[in-house]
């Protein structure tokens, strides 16, 4: 008969490799989700309420809300960037840390 | 009936799946529609073939809903591009652009920052925990019962918006492009669709969603190279030349109508740049955009395709791949409405379609050498090639998400629960499933002629994010989360968001109508003896009589649809649910609906008690985190 592995999840919660791994994960995600929220509605909140400073030329005939516009997808490309530099590195490392302390195979 | 019918005009475009007001000539014309066939065959039997290599390699219900967990992080990406850029983005959105210019423009952004939120918050836990469907994830912690009927109850009321939007878009879209009858083309999508969900299930359905990934870029990558390539690259050049086009000055000057008078060309064409041309309420546009934001992590067809990779490095791969794909796509909108404006310009786009639809199929037709060259019908078959791929494989996509939920969710799930059920039993229920809701995607395409479903791309949406994302969240972040907290955020979600749609400015009131109708044929005497006036004047110049004349024709138009919708709601007082007027001016109801969703499951998880949900968080946070033990996940 095929053995099941067998996980103690009490013990991983209290294990504190998994809570440095849940602190630095929940502030990470914490901040770039705010600044992602705030960045991408700033062109909405923008185009209803600030359309003079929009309307603004900045190169030849493109002007600040076509620039900011364009801006949100490189912010957008940015922070998929540096979580995956964080995660493929720094969270996966600890994550397999964890898991590989606490995965016993069962009966 | 009714019901839906509401002005196209008053939601955005990118939503709207090509509208039911397409004039009766198809953009294809009859002598080279054997051609435009031609590209559709070869198309469709490529997909063919795949479905055929696939359908040997469905033997379980995890082969058949998830592809057996063996698509890659690239793979997947691809198709999740394939499963998420419908018709209704692809077309809708370079129309709009062509349209209204920075307003079109402004949206597009919002269908690539919606994958930060799935990136950061949905895609790596939901594959750490879920197996097949997203009641999967609900059922971990919360009464395995209650969430398999929720969930699926769910997944069944977004897919299908979305689905009925697709067929009925899909079938319009195809009669426009190249002339076949609406119920033909709405059977044949039906078909094609269930032959590869069927046969191929997941595997087939993924191969589908690359392919047309691929030739979608591939199409729209050589529309922005001959688009772009005159000016070297630079945008201020291409800009400089859409904002000095006449043909894109008149349509601002049309847009603004008396506060145009004052502007000089120059001006106009400069506020084709600028926002406000489409959107008039401040709050809709916030509203819209935290409806897409949120709504897409919680679209059960784009959830589903997590389940495909093996393990949360290649979920997160996945959307990476498709944040690159997808925003690649939606930067080249750009070019390909602003260079459709240009180079064809927003009256003949409008004039085939209203919705500006054709945009970007007119354009390929132009680059080619116009209407009556080879390459210029080739181009245009082969994007309406595209365009169809587009439907089936969406629709493929989502029947199949349906399906899982009715299938793994509530036959296996509720109906057999607690019994062995045997693998070819599970799959037998997958494909009787699928059958059922292909059927119904018919038969509901079909019913719905000429109905404007465009509200329901936007409530599909609406529910995702105000449903299944605030319980999909909580779920997995929040320790106090439980039974009572999903089903009161599944329901206030789902009927606040319905809800506020039926009685918001997207149904059709017949009483504005009708006053709207009057006002334009009140005022149409004494605007004609102004036209007659000035046309009778014997020194008047040349200029000014032709502009008369356009006066006039515009005139003639607008008092022929003024009869018509006086026509239309003959009668009626009220609108479909029986209301003068709306009860809310916002046309897209996330701005309440998300909050209170969070709200509800809040509240009601604070105000019960749930052993269950409490006693399996740690395992569930550790799961999530981890991806200790992925694939025996769900055995709930």
């Amino acid at each position: 008969m095929k053995s099941t592995p067998t996980v103690d999840w009490d013990a991983v919660i209290a294990d504190p490799r998994f809570q440095t791994l849940h602190r630095k994960k929940q502030a990470f995600l914490t901040g770039l989700m705010i600044f992602s929220v705030a960045y991408y509605f700033a062109l909405p909140i923008g185009a209803a309420y600030f359309q003079d400073f929009f309307r603004i030329r900045v190169w030849g005939v493109l002007n600040v809300g076509l620039l900011f516009a364009l801006s949100q997808f490189v912010v957008a490309w940015l922070l998929a960037f540096v979580y995956e530099r964080r995660a493929s590195g720094e969270f996966d490392a600890l994550a397999a840390e964890v898991a590989a302390a606490h995965l016993k195979s069962g009966v | 009936m009714p019901t839906l019918r509401h002005a196209a005009a008053l939601l955005p475009a990118f939503l709207l799946p090509a509208v039911s007001r397409a004039a009766d000539v198809s953009a294809v014309s009859p002598e080279w529609q054997p051609l435009a066939f031609s590209v559709f065959a070869a198309i469709i039997l490529a997909t063919i073939y795949v479905t055929y290599v696939a359908a040997k390699r469905v033997r379980s219900a995890s082969d058949f809903y998830t592809a057996g967990g063996g698509i890659s992080g690239l793979q997947n990406g691809w198709a999740i591009a394939g499963d998420y850029l419908s018709a209704a983005s692809f077309l809708g959105i370079a129309g709009l652009i062509s349209l209204y210019g920075y307003d079109g423009f402004m949206y597009s952004v919002g269908f690539l920052v919606a994958y930060v939120t799935v990136l950061l918050l949905i895609a790596e836990p939901c594959r750490n925990i879920g197996k097949y469907t997203l009641s999967d994830i609900l059922a971990y912690r919360n009464d395995p019962k209650l969430s398999r009927v929720f969930g699926a109850i769910s997944v069944i009321t977004v897919s299908t918006f979305y689905l009925t939007a697709q067929m009925v878009g899909g079938g319009v879209l195809v009669k426009t492009l190249i002339g076949i009858d609406y119920e033909v083309s709405v059977i044949a999508v039906g078909i094609l669709m269930l032959a590869y969900v069927l046969f191929g299930g997941m595997v087939a359905t993924t191969w589908v969603q690359i392919i047309k990934a691929v030739l979608l870029v591939i199409a729209s990558l050589v529309i922005v190279m001959l688009v772009w390539t005159p000016y070297g690259f630079s945008l201020p050049a291409f800009m400089a030349d859409v904002v000095g086009d006449a043909k894109v000055q008149a349509r601002v000057a049309t847009l603004l109508g008396d506060a145009a008078k004052t502007m000089t060309p120059a001006e106009l064409g400069q506020r084709f740049l600028e926002p406000g041309l489409y959107y008039k309420v401040p709050i809709d546009q916030i509203s819209l955009a935290m409806a897409l934001v949120f709504g897409t992590a919680g679209l059960p067809h784009i959830l589903m395709r997590f389940f495909t990779v093996r393990s949360a490095q290649q979920a997160r791969k996945s959307v990476l791949w498709a944040m690159a794909i997808i925003g690649g796509f939606y930067v080249l909108t750009l070019f390909l409405g602003f260079g459709a404006a240009h180079l064809v310009g927003p009256a003949s786009i409008a004039a085939v379609d209203a919705g500006g639809n054709m945009a970007g199929p007119l354009l390929a037709q132009f680059l080619g050498g116009g209407p009556n060259s080879f390459l210029g019908n080739f181009f245009l078959a082969f994007v309406s090639a595209v365009a169809f791929a587009t439907i089936v494989a969406v629709v493929a996509g989502l029947v199949l998400a349906s399906a899982s939920a009715m299938a793994h969710d509530l036959y296996v799930g509720v109906v057999r629960a607690g019994h062995d059920v045997p693998a070819s039993e599970q799959v037998s229920a997958a494909r009787v499933a699928t059958v059922i809701v292909g059927a119904l995607a018919i038969a509901i395409g079909i019913a719905a002629k000429g109905q404007n479903v465009a509200v329901l791309v936007g409530l599909a949406f609406a529910v995702a994010a105000s449903a299944n994302f605030p319980c999909i969240l909580l779920t997995l972040y929040w320790r106090r989360s439980n039974t009572g907290g999903m089903v009161a955020g599944m329901l206030v979600g789902t009927i606040v968001a319905v809800g506020l749609t039926l009685v918001s400015p997207n149904l059709t009131y017949p009483k504005a109508v009708r006053a709207a109708a009057h006002k334009v044929l009140d005022a149409a005497p004494a605007k004609r003896a102004a036209i007659d006036a000035v046309l009778a004047a014997p020194d008047a110049a040349p200029a000014t009589v032709q502009k008369a004349r356009k006066d006039a024709a515009a005139l003639d138009k607008a008092v022929a649809k003024a009869e018509g919708d006086l026509k239309k709601v003959e009668g009626e007082e009220t609108s479909f649910m029986g209301l003068e007027k709306p009860l809310i001016d916002l046309k897209n109801p996330g701005i309440i609906s998300i909050p209170l969703g969070f709200l509800a499951v809040i509240l009601g998880s604070l105000l019960t008690r749930d052993r269950r949900a409490e006693s399996t968080w740690n395992e569930v946070y550790v799961r999530q985190n981890t991806g200790l033990l992925i694939n025996t996940a769900a055995k709930h």
